[in-house]
């Protein structure tokens, strides 16, 4: 039995206001002639109807010699909606920055629509470019044609998943190391882990620029590399008075600071940077006259995530600094050490932040060989018995 | 190293055919068994991966994905 096209009324409800509508661009594709955006409108309405969900996803689909960057979608009423029976999602791996000439927008957008339903999510929460919906037979064909213009496919499933990062450089100010670049070079040296699942379960790799993390890296992934300084910050002393006019820099800046590190007699700014934490709060309500310090680099943070299968976890410290532009091969080898502990007793599906919790992060620390700092403190211990090897005692 | 890929990727292909709809191996099951069955002087993880690359390539294996990421028999096999 085939639903009658087109009518919609709980859908058209998500059309009324002033915001842009899902639907109206889905409506868009099947006026243009697309089956699957024409079933996909038939499909959604039955589930809205039915406040049931009509998908399924995984199985065997993707393109030969990669394990990740199709996502296998189908559909539990083909018969029914024969235009999505396949639905499959194309991520694609996206430049970092997410910097596209309109050209190449254009290309990718045309194969869509030779192929595909011709829906996009520009872009996923993953970081990717992802091509919503196209049937098996063709991914092969839109594989090779992505790849002639000069696009991959990004991750999905037990890998490394597409990195990602803020616009660094290209475009900020307060990017402390070249987040652009560090994407691209993590993400062509661990190509095989991208496309050939081998981890317990998915790794993600995020670059901030900055401390305002505004890719935020430190609760969305894996591994976390933000920007920050080692020396003091620069202070526009004439910027600063300028300021004053218009803000009240003691009640909306030095007493917003975290550590309360900063003092405003009226005239001059000071700051204890030995105890400022790189909140960036300061540089953000004034920015013409903080800026980070000049020693600039990146912390190393590990174990994000957010919650889809055990709660959201927050990344910890492990690198305090880093000088990242010139020494990324580091990042490569502390990669290198953790995967192999992870994929050697981590559980199917467990995050390498759930896996140091249960391990316990001395013992993972201890295994990958990085020495124990306090930085690494998230708080303070909640069991008052010390144990100590009787080595160290001798030691002493 | 003495083992070669081609003789690590038939080792690793019988294993997958064994364990065919019996229970899915993922990419390190098969290095384990693989180190575990040439003795770790002549079988790396490194051999592995470059083994695994190889059975997909040659579109001997493919990549399912049911809750993780496992190495199967192509649909067609």
């Amino acid at each position: 039995m085939t639903e009658k096209k087109r009518e919609t009324p709980l859908l058209d409800e998500l059309e009324k206001g002033p915001w842009p509508s899902f639907v109206t661009e889905i409506k868009k594709s099947a006026d243009k002639g697309n089956a699957s955006s024409e079933d996909l409108l038939g499909v959604l309405e039955r589930s809205y109807r039915e406040k049931i969900g009509h998908w399924k996803h995984g199985g065997i689909v993707g393109v030969m010699g990669y394990g990740g960057g199709v996502i296998g979608r189908y559909n539990d009423l083909p018969d029914d909606f024969p235009g999505v029976a396949h639905f499959h999602t194309i991520r694609v791996n996206q430049p970092p920055g997410w910097f596209y000439t309109s050209d190449a927008i254009r290309k990718v957008c045309d194969i869509w629509e030779k192929y595909g339903s011709g829906l996009t999510n520009f872009h996923g929460s993953t970081g990717d470019l992802v091509l919503l919906g196209c049937r098996t037979e063709v991914l092969e064909d839109v594989f090779k044609e992505l790849t002639d213009i000069g696009f991959d496919l990004g991750g999905s499933g037990s890998d490394v998943r597409t990195p990602s990062c803020c616009c660094g450089k290209a475009r900020c100010e307060w990017a402390c190391y070249d987040s652009m670049q560090v994407c691209y070079d993590v993400t062509m040296n661990f190509q095989d882990e991208l496309h050939r699942p081998a981890f317990p379960y998915k790794w993600k790799f995020k670059f901030a620029g900055c401390p305002n993390d505004c890719v935020a890296s430190i609760a969305r992934s894996d591994m976390a590399v933000i920007g920050t300084w080692r020396d003091d910050i620069q202070v526009d002393q004439a910027a600063v008075a300028d300021y004053a006019g218009s803000l009240d820099i003691a009640k909306d800046v030095t007493r917003r600071c975290p550590t309360r590190c900063m003092g405003w007699d009226g005239s001059t700014l000071s700051i204890d940077n030995e105890n400022c934490v790189k909140c960036m709060h300061c540089i953000n309500a004034m920015p013409k006259a903080l800026s980070p310090g000049k020693d600039r680099g990146a912390a190393i943070l590990v174990g994000g995530k957010a919650p889809i299968i055990g709660g959201a976890l927050l990344s910890a410290l492990f690198v305090p600094f880093i000088n990242i532009d010139e020494d990324v091969e580091d990042l490569y080898e502390l990669c290198e050490e953790m995967w192999d502990i992870w994929g050697e007793h981590g559980k199917n599906r467990e995050r390498i932040g759930e896996f140091i919790q249960r391990v316990g992060l001395g013992n993972f620390l201890e295994q990958i060989g990085l020495d124990p700092i306090p930085e690494m403190v998230i708080h303070p211990r909640t069991n008052p018995y010390i144990f100590f090897e009787l080595d160290e005692e001798e030691d002493e | 190293m003495s083992a070669k890929v081609e003789d690590v990727a038939d080792a690793m292909f019988e294993m997958v055919k064994e364990y065919h709809g019996k229970k899915n191996l993922k990419a390190l099951d098969l290095t384990k068994a693989m180190i575990k069955k040439f003795g770790d002087d002549e079988c790396d993880k490194k051999l592995c991966k470059a083994a695994i690359r190889s059975l997909m390539d040659t579109g001997r294996t493919t990549y399912s994905y049911v809750g993780g990421s496992y190495i199967v028999l192509p649909p067609d096999k």
